[in-house]
């Protein structure tokens, strides 16, 4: 896989947008903002009203991501450009659910919707209506999501990354600093976890950094051991996403899992390890 | 999930720092962009460690305005809105404290 098979630049979205077999959606960390104004073409998906399931601590199941995409009006074989604010955070976090339940054809909008306002590009307020499709999910793709015990046993024997602020890492903070910081878990880290925040992996423009600077940065600067699989968390699971993305799509490594309980879990758990402070 | 603390979602709307914010225990940075007078409501606010590392970014709201809950030391906040228009702010912030800023682009 290459960058070009999972990035799409914003001409591309200017010239494409409205080609049949393109589906343009916007999954924003600002639920509102699509509300606002979008891309011409574009729908929304909420991540927290349509991908999380109403009542357990889990993500929306097979079914149920069936019945989105249907109501939604994409087809299986469409491509799905998605894009949203804060560096895509929250558009890799649906980028990962596409993957997971064996969407072939899905990329992202780099810089998403923060280059595209930083380049006063256009957005409208007209909804598109899709007529509604039959989709058909594939069942939950194992190899790159992570449970609480697979990550326990993980501890100094694969590739932990943290990728949420240092602050957050050490035990400083308890949640991103646009959050109030009540929480009632532990702060700290996974012992043996190497902290690479998350944003690193992007420009300040909101794109992905190059290939090379990706891989100095794991693999020179956090030392991740190629020969070992990684499982990257954060807090909640969607900045995780945006590293496992730059990880598993972009650099091409194979075996990367998001652990999308992240520290809300781990953080809650009774009996296992946690360690504060810097990265020991 | 439910309620906004428990989610990592942005304020609905960006933030509207225009009421009064009790910070209670927390450590709250704030403030509004302006531009001749008028908020700057296409834009994002980044927050920055003392060591100048990223830590978080919010769209302004529609009065310009936005904040962050960090934690007790010196942070910098830096504005981006369209034209390649930046400002940076350094800042001090605790506990039980709102800092007010207000950033003329």
């Amino acid at each position: 896989m290459s960058r070009s098979d999972v990035l799409v630049n914003a001409d591309w979205v200017e010239a494409h947008a409205s080609d049949d077999g393109v589906v343009l959606v916007e999954v924003d960390e600002d639920t509102t903002a699509y509300d606002k104004g979008h891309i011409r073409s574009a729908i929304k998906i909420d991540w927290k009203k349509d991908l999380q399931d109403p009542v357990r601590r889990d993500f929306v199941d097979k079914v149920g991501f069936e019945a989105l995409l249907s109501e939604r009006g994409i087809s299986n074989g469409d491509t799905v450009v998605l894009y949203g604010g804060n560096n895509n955070w929250f558009a890799a976090y649906a980028y990962w659910y596409f993957r997971l339940y064996g969407h072939d054809s899905v990329k992202l909008l780099d810089g998403g919707r923060k280059k595209w306002e930083l380049e006063s590009r256009e957005l409208v307020g007209d909804v598109p209506r899709r007529p509604a499709t039959s989709y058909t999910a594939a069942e939950p793709d194992a190899s790159i999501r992570a449970f609480r015990d697979e990550v326990v046993s993980a501890i100094g024997k694969r590739n932990l990354i943290d990728v949420r602020s240092p602050d957050e890492f050490v035990g400083r903070l308890l949640a991103p600093a646009h959050l109030p910081q009540e929480q009632a878990q532990r702060p700290g880290h996974i012992p043996t976890a190497a902290n690479v925040p998350w944003a690193k992996s992007a420009n300040e423009d909101g794109t992905f950094k190059s290939d090379d600077d990706l891989r100095a940065l794991y693999v020179g600067e956090a030392g991740l051991d190629l020969g070992k699989d990684t499982i990257a968390y954060c807090r909640i699971g969607e900045r995780s996403a945006h590293t496992w993305f730059a990880l598993h799509e972009l650099l091409g490594l194979p075996n990367v899992k998001n652990y999308d309980g992240s520290w809300t879990e781990y953080g809650s758990l009774v009996g296992v390890p946690i360690e504060l402070g810097e990265a020991k | 999930m439910s309620g906004g603390n428990d989610g990592c979602g942005a304020p609905a709307g960006g933030v509207a720092a225009t009421a009064a914010t009790d910070p209670g225990s927390q450590a709250v940075v704030e403030g509004h962009v302006l531009r001749a007078g008028q908020p700057v409501s296409t834009g994002y606010a980044r927050l920055l460690n003392s060591g100048g590392d990223f830590v978080a970014e919010v769209p302004l709201g529609d009065d310009g305005g936005f904040r962050f809950f960090a934690a007790p030391g010196t942070w910098k906040v830096r504005v981006l809105a369209p034209g390649g228009v930046r400002a940076e702010h350094s800042v001090a912030a605790d506990y039980g404290k709102v800092t007010k800023l207000e950033v003329a682009l």
